[in-house]
């Protein structure tokens, strides 16, 4: 039953359409940092293209998605029309009109701080003004999302809440709470600075407060990609869910312990005493629980298809999978990334570890493993799921979506393997330019064109990708019919109230948050002598 | 004809299998946190114990990162200290010196922008945060080059700094150390 599916379109394509234009900058970027291109002539276009990437992927790409997937949950089911149609067109325009301030300050070489912000690096204050919009323009989205779920309680008393809304508002509330931080970073000390209220700055501070933001953004993207494991994936290959509570745990799980662990991107920070990074650590370790979880529940709910459909032995089974079935075939390759990437996280968690390649290209092919592999390509499997919904018209080729999910899976391995490898020879990060002629720098040469090609075959996948929902608009019309979730393998008759409200989950994270990050904001936000100047970049003000 | 399990037994079953994994689950997890702990319990490797703030401002005019104090110190203990500046964008000094076998004391800071301070083929790594100093404790065993990066985004000249350091026989550093307050790969 989705009736506002024009509104959901919109976030799909302006998500998608800008994830094409970061893309290739992103190939760009590899290219001019390899060996197969000299010198750079001007290593500014570099980091400016590099912000542009960064923001779009990491803060309006994913976040887009999530508002237009949760709108579809929330209609679908609830089985509601969508309360508060105006307001999530209102959080559309915000999320656009903040893209488009903030990217053209980038555009113009005005704020080439990269989307990490780095303080005292100061850009132009319209980039910093351009996020905050689109971060309270997602706002809304929680909001609605909260008010639809109220609504819907009202109407159905004891009932248990879908899995998908449960888990959609749990990622709402995330979110939510999670932005605070880099609101915090942008109010109180970079905006001021970058409109010259102020011209100092505690850059210690500042990277904290983006650390409350930092890791928790990361399971903010996941949330979608876990909630179409759970709830789209068993339902297309003809599967149940295994757990229904079990499912709900690994949510809450999530809501929970994705807050009070930020700060283990400060691991090699002088602004936080050891004593707090080694409580990060720790609460790290357990941010790993929910994977686990989610990693035997999906395997359990796949073998149940296959067995469904005649699959037979220990092992058998998994050949009686729907193999030709694309969403599938993304399930297995995220799961594949998933664990690569979740091994490489364990070493990063680890202080002990980390030192050897912290700000090294391993952390750079860690994230794009887990966050363009994993969590993306479970994003084109949610957009060919729900697109026969939005558009009324069938999805053609499914031939084409299997090569297309194939070319980045190859792809995304290609990047970043040998990301992780030349991380671990030691090789920086975010840096325009390597001079490979030296001979201490001549041996990572190979491995960076190889993830350059890497990067070539991701463009291709991607192109594919738009070149697929385009013709998806084209083919003719077919209705079909009303979009469902997965069901349980018991589905829950009733659920006991902790696990169908949030009340004591969100509690417990502001709880956590207060208690892993108070002391460490307060002891510095209460001294003075550690604001430094402001730096500002980008030419003339 | 497959005899089917009536419907609570096999929640039953499921349930069961369902607990042991969460239990084998929570208990890789302690093990992880435990290691953690151990390791840092034995002080193998550390981060910086407390927080240290400096005037970020006034570096170059007193104290203790003033440029006539930054390289090489021999301790009346026997021990080195290097103190370092990193700057948009160069390392103060552009090549450090150290021997090996000694335990050695990096301080380094930034009189301006965040920078990252990593000894390729080591696990020295940390951030340069203006305002704080950053104290890492370590050790070299063999003698030899290595790459000194900046390993964070500080500004359009990021690409451009690199330092270098030069590890040398613990002998041959003594020999070289005599007379000299401060030292570098220039001495």
């Amino acid at each position: 039953m989705l009736t506002s599916r024009r509104l959901i379109i919109a976030h799909f394509w302006l998500a998608f359409g800008l994830f094409g234009l970061a893309l290739l900058l992103g190939a760009w970027q590899m290219l001019m940092r390899s060996p197969l291109s000299g010198w750079i002539e001007n290593p500014e276009w570099y980091y400016r293209s590099l912000t542009a990437h960064g923001t779009v992927m990491a803060y309006v790409f994913p976040t887009l998605i999530a508002m237009g997937f949760g709108y579809a949950i929330s209609e679908s089911a609830l089985e509601q029309p969508l309360i508060g149609r105006r307001w999530a067109w209102a959080g559309f325009w915000l999320v656009a009109v903040g893209s488009v301030t903030a990217v053209v300050p980038v555009a113009l070489g005005r704020a080439s701080v990269l989307y990490t912000f780095y303080p005292p690096l100061i850009g132009n204050g319209f980039y910093y003004v351009g996020i905050v919009l689109a971060v309270v323009g997602s706002w809304i989205w929680v909001a609605l999302m909260s008010i639809n779920l109220r609504i819907w309680k009202r109407a159905n008393p004891g009932k248990p809440v879908p899995l998908a809304m449960f888990a959609n508002v749990a990622g709402s509330y995330l979110w939510a709470w999670t932005a605070v931080g880099a609101a915090l970073e942008l109010l109180l000390q970079i905006i001021p600075v970058a409109f010259g209220l102020v011209s100092t700055i505690d850059a210690g501070l500042a990277r904290i407060f983006f650390s409350w933001t930092l890791h928790a953004i990361v399971y903010f993207w996941l949330f979608p990609t876990y909630i179409a494991y759970y709830t789209i994936v068993p339902r297309a290959i003809g599967g149940r869910v295994y757990s229904d509570a079990m499912s709900r745990i690994a949510f809450v799980l999530f809501l929970v312990v994705a807050m009070p662990i930020g700060i283990h991107h400060a691991f090699m920070d002088p602004e936080v005493g050891a004593g707090f990074k080694f409580v990060h650590s720790v609460f790290t370790a357990l941010v790993a629980l929910p994977t686990l979880l989610t990693v035997f529940t999906i395997c359990a709910s796949v073998e149940i298809a296959a067995r469904l459909r005649g699959g037979r032995g220990l092992f058998g089974w998994v050949t009686a999978l729907p193999w030709r079935n694309p969403i599938m075939l993304a399930l297995a390759f995220s799961f594949v990334m998933l664990g690569f990437g979740g091994a490489g996280g364990l070493i990063n968690m680890s202080y002990q570890l980390d030192t050897s390649i912290h700000n090294t290209q391993w952390i750079t092919g860690h994230f794009h493993l887990i966050f363009g592999g994993a969590i993306v390509i479970m994003y084109f499997a949610i957009a060919y799921d729900l697109w026969p919904h939005l558009t009324g018209r069938p999805l053609a080729s499914l031939g084409l979506m299997r090569l297309q999910l194939w070319l980045w899976f190859v792809g995304m391995i290609v990047t970043t393997f040998p990301w992780h490898w030349v991380g671990i020879l030691g090789m920086p990060r975010r840096m325009a330019f390597f001079d490979y002629g030296d001979p201490a720098l001549a041996p990572l040469a190979f491995s960076v064109v190889l993830s350059v090609l890497g990067g070539f075959i991701l463009v291709l996948s991607g192109l594919l990708f738009l070149v697929v929902l385009l013709r998806g608009h084209r083919t003719a019309p077919a209705e079909a019919g009303p979009y469902r979730f997965a069901e349980a393998l018991h589905p829950p008759v009733s659920v006991p109230a902790v696990l169908n409200g949030y009340g004591l989950w969100v509690g417990l994270m502001i709880a956590l948050t207060v208690s892993n990050y108070g002391y460490p904001i307060l002891q510095l936000a209460v001294r003075s002598d550690t604001a430094v100047q402001a730096v500002y970049v980008g030419g003339s003000r | 004809m497959t005899v089917v399990p009536p419907a609570d037994e096999s929640a039953q079953v499921a349930a069961r299998v369902e607990r042991r994994w969460a239990t084998m689950s929570i208990v890789i997890v302690l093990l992880l946190a435990t290691a953690a702990a151990l390791i840092g319990l034995q002080h193998a490797t550390m981060p910086q114990g407390r927080v240290e703030t400096i005037d970020a401002a006034r570096l170059h005019l007193s104290g203790e990162f003033v440029e006539s104090n930054l390289g090489t110190a021999v301790e009346p203990d026997g021990s080195v200290t290097v103190r370092a500046i990193g700057q948009q964008y160069s390392f103060v000094p552009d090549c450090l010196l150290v021997p090996t076998d000694t335990p050695i004391t990096f301080r380094a800071t930034s009189p301006d922008v965040v920078h990252g301070f990593l000894i390729v083929g080591t696990n020295i790594n940390t951030m340069l945060v203006p305002g704080y100093v950053a104290s890492i404790r370590a050790r070299f065993s063999n003698p030899g080059e290595h790459l000194m990066p900046c390993q964070e985004f500080c500004g359009v000249g990021h690409e451009g700094m690199w330092a270098r350091v030069k590890v040398i026989d613990k002998a041959e550093f003594t020999r070289l150390s005599a007379g000299k307050r401060r030292m570098s790969c220039a001495d």
